[in-house]
């Protein structure tokens, strides 16, 4: 992890002498949103339901093998963005997006991509743990039947059982996998739905309040294995857990009625935010 | 003075009970913004008063016009001069009863006046007369007296809520029992009827016998009209007309569901489904002429035209107008499930990045299918019920045949034309009609409790 000081560094660098007076009211998003090598990066992202506008010009970039929180009051639009990552959206009557979405370069929005391939690479793991309700084997092996990524049934064996045993789930359900998902418990079925993701070997992972449904200690299993899965992957995270968002993220996005207020370091956002709604959100004075 | 006025009269004083009742609980708390003091609000206490008023007296009234005229009979048969009645049978007496009660009330009478007949029937207008004053007295009596009793207990700490309640209860449970106790008649009066049946006719013969002509012998020495009861043809003819319709309706029916709530945008759909369910309200008569004017015809003429013998009168007709009537059943019930499928489901599966065609064929259908099965069971059960179609289309002759373009003959379809026309009630031919709805009732009451359990089942699942 970076060190404090590399990151007020960083930060400072992008700032303005205006925006580090104190009293910002721009639109203008504090702190730096980019990195350096970035695995998805987007730039003036609008996005309305209908006419009304969700999301308000926001520039964010990913960066490999860190994971970023997004935090900010409900309804502020930060389950909006995670779809727009990987064109969820597109499933939605009436939702429209604009600006760049950037993945390894590739614009996702070009009219001719495919978003379908797309949320193979961007995989998704929902709130509320959604298996199929089919048997636990069956869950983990949708993704690369469909994608044909195996060639027998050995090979498809063997990446039902890696990708159990990447989420952490393997033991708990080796002798029984043909039994059906939905039978397993919350905090379970949540680590399955992060294992079915996982088989189809995405580059990002997105996840949109994935602890939000379980006790505390299926949730500490399921940070460990963000904490984990950071080795392989680009990981954005919604939390409404500030706790959460400190534990696992490397950077932090505060995000206020469509607005993109204030993204740096998550130890910067927690000990010393900048923009005064960061701070009034995460010192508890609303939200 | 009938009835009717007299019930008019009896909600007149349940509302005034339920006035009083209200005042008095009212009152009885010691004004209107002490109400809190009251077990229940005014409005139970109104309601105790009104039941007290009209329950009784118009259980009365049902009875006394039930029973009035049986009584007043008895009475006047009992003073008829014995001689009259000498000699004659039951149904003379009968007749001359009605003729009584006709000339009481100034309708054409049959026979010829005599004044025995004639100081019969006078005697019988007075009695009317008189229970007609009594009912109206006993009656009004029972209610004013009802209110008094309910009005005369009326105090604040009085459990009236509670009460009402248990009285609305328990006229909630007389009328389920009311459907409850008419199915279980139904059905024992058929199973009745239908032992009858297999007294004289063997079940042996009859679930496996072949040969099918209920013709039963007038006289000893009649030809052709030795009885056969072998109900296996019409078996078949009913599997086979179901059969046609439920590959005409699964497919179709299936097919929309999908299309309507996974493809269709929301106009479409607005317009879509209703028409769809049209056709379920096209009375079945109207299926039926199409199927034997049109269809049937039709079906003939193209299978002559390649040189294939098809009866005017075939099972694919029949069953092909069946499938059309039977969409609407399929299609409504396996897109209520579609539905219920949550979106959770499809968005799990659009995240692993599958098509929306991969999504439905893995993931809703499969997730569906209990739910989906259990509607087409009910479509089974319509299909091998309905009657009408098959009468018009089918054909009546019993042959025992897999082939479609055959005429066939349904269970349904020869339960009509068993009964249909002059009968007599106790000769096996009509009971045989008994035995084939008891088969027929078996049959589609096993498919819905299937059909029912699968459906609750899935619901369970995603509630
Ligand atoms: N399908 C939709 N149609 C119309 N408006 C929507 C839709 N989904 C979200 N919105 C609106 O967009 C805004 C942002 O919603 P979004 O779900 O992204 O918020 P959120 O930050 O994820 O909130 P929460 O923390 O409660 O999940 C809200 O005002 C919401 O009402
Ligand atoms: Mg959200």
């Amino acid at each position: 992890m970076n060190t404090m000081a590399e990151a007020i560094d960083k930060t400072t660098g992008a700032m303005s002498a205006s925006e580090l007076a104190g009293g910002i009211h721009s639109r203008a998003t504090v702190g730096d949103f980019t990195v350096a090598d970035p695995r998805m990066s987007c730039r003036d992202v609008d996005v309305w339901y209908g006419s009304k506008q969700a999301i308000k010009g926001v520039s964010l970039d990913i960066a490999q093998n860190e994971v970023l929180s997004m935090i900010g009051p409900s309804g502020c639009g930060k389950s909006t963005f995670l779809r727009c990552l990987n064109r969820m959206n597109d499933t939605i009557d009436g939702c429209r997006v604009t600006g760049s979405i950037r993945l390894d370069g590739q614009d996702i929005y070009d009219r001719s991509l495919d978003p379908v391939p797309l949320r193979a690479r961007v995989g998704m793991v929902f709130q509320k743990p959604n298996p199929f309700p089919k048997s636990i084997y069956e869950n983990v092996a949708y993704g690369p039947r469909i994608h044909g990524l195996t060639n027998n049934r050995t090979e498809l064996d063997a990446l039902v059982e890696s990708s159990l045993r990447k989420a952490g789930l393997w033991e708990e359900v080796k002798d029984r996998l043909d039994q059906p998902g939905t039978g397993l418990s919350g905090g379970q079925q949540q680590r399955l739905c992060i294992a079915r993701t996982i088989a189809v070997s995405p580059e990002v992972i997105l996840m949109d309040e994935p602890c939000s449904a379980l006790d505390p200690i299926a949730t500490a299993i399921v940070e460990e294995l963000i904490d984990e899965l950071r080795a392989n992957y680009s990981i954005a995270i919604v939390t409404h857990s500030m706790q959460q968002a400190a534990r696992v993220s490397q950077r932090t996005a505060y995000f206020h009625l469509g607005d993109l207020i204030e993204v740096g370091e998550t130890n910067d956002i927690f000990t010393n935010p900048r923009h005064k709604l960061t701070e009034d959100y995460i010192t508890g004075r609303f939200g | 003075m009938n009835a009717w006025t007299l019930t008019l009269f009896l909600l007149a004083v349940m509302a005034a009970a339920y006035h009083l009742g209200r005042k008095r609980a009212i009152s009885g708390a010691g004004g209107i913004d002490r109400i809190k003091t009251l077990h229940s609000l005014p409005l139970y206490h109104g309601l105790y008063a009104a039941l007290w008023a009209g329950i009784p007296a118009l259980l009365l009234l049902g009875l006394w016009s039930g029973f009035q005229d049986q009584i007043i009979t008895a009475l006047v048969t009992a003073s008829l001069p014995p001689e009259s009645l000498d000699g004659l049978s039951e149904g003379r007496v009968g007749l001359l009863i009605n003729d009584i009660r006709n000339l009481a009330t100034g309708n054409i009478v049959s026979s010829t006046l005599t004044p025995g007949i004639q100081a019969a029937a006078d005697q019988y207008g007075r009695l009317q007369q008189i229970s007609s004053w009594t009912k109206w007295l006993l009656v009004l009596t029972v209610a004013l007296g009802g209110m008094g009793l309910a009005l005369s207990h009326t105090e604040p700490g009085m459990r009236a809520r509670n009460r009402v309640e248990r009285i609305v209860k328990i006229i909630m449970i007389v009328f389920s029992s009311i459907a409850i106790l008419t199915t279980l008649g139904i059905l024992l009066s058929v199973l009745f009827e239908s032992l009858r049946f297999f007294h004289a006719i063997s079940p042996l013969e009859f679930f496996l016998g072949t040969s099918w002509s209920p013709q039963i012998a007038l006289r000893a020495d009649q030809v052709g009209a030795s009885g056969e009861f072998g109900a296996v043809p019409l078996f078949t003819g009913t599997l086979l007309v179901s059969a046609i319709a439920m590959l005409v309706a699964v497919p179709i029916g299936l097919m929309a569901a999908i299309y309507l709530s996974e493809y269709a945008s929301r106009g479409v759909r607005a317009f879509a489904k209703p028409v769809i369910e049209v056709l379920a309200g096209i009375p079945t008569v109207v299926y039926g002429f199409f199927a034997a004017l049109t269809v049937a015809p039709l079906i003939r003429e193209l299978g002559t035209s390649v040189g294939l013998e098809v009866a005017s009168e075939s099972a694919l007709a029949a069953g092909l107008v069946m499938g059309v009537m039977i969409i609407p059943f399929v299609s409504s019930l396996s897109d209520d499930v579609i539905n219920a499928v949550p979106q959770s489901m499809r968005d799990g599966s659009y995240a692993l990045g599958a098509t929306q065609s991969e999504t439905i064929r893995r993931v809703i259908v499969p997730a569906a299918l209990p739910g989906i099965v259990g509607g087409i069971l009910l479509a089974v059960s319509r299909a091998i019920g309905e009657t009408m179609i098959v009468v018009m289309a089918a054909g009546l002759a019993a042959n025992l045949t897999a082939n479609p373009l055959d005429s066939v003959t349904t269970v349904t379809v020869q339960i009509v034309t068993l009964l249909t026309g002059d009968q007599e009630f106790d000769s096996a031919k009509t009971l045989a009609a008994f035995a084939l709805g008891l088969t027929l009732f078996m049959a589609t009451l096993t498919l819905n409790v299937v059909a029912l359990t699968i459906v609750r089942k899935y619901r369970e699942q995603y509630d």
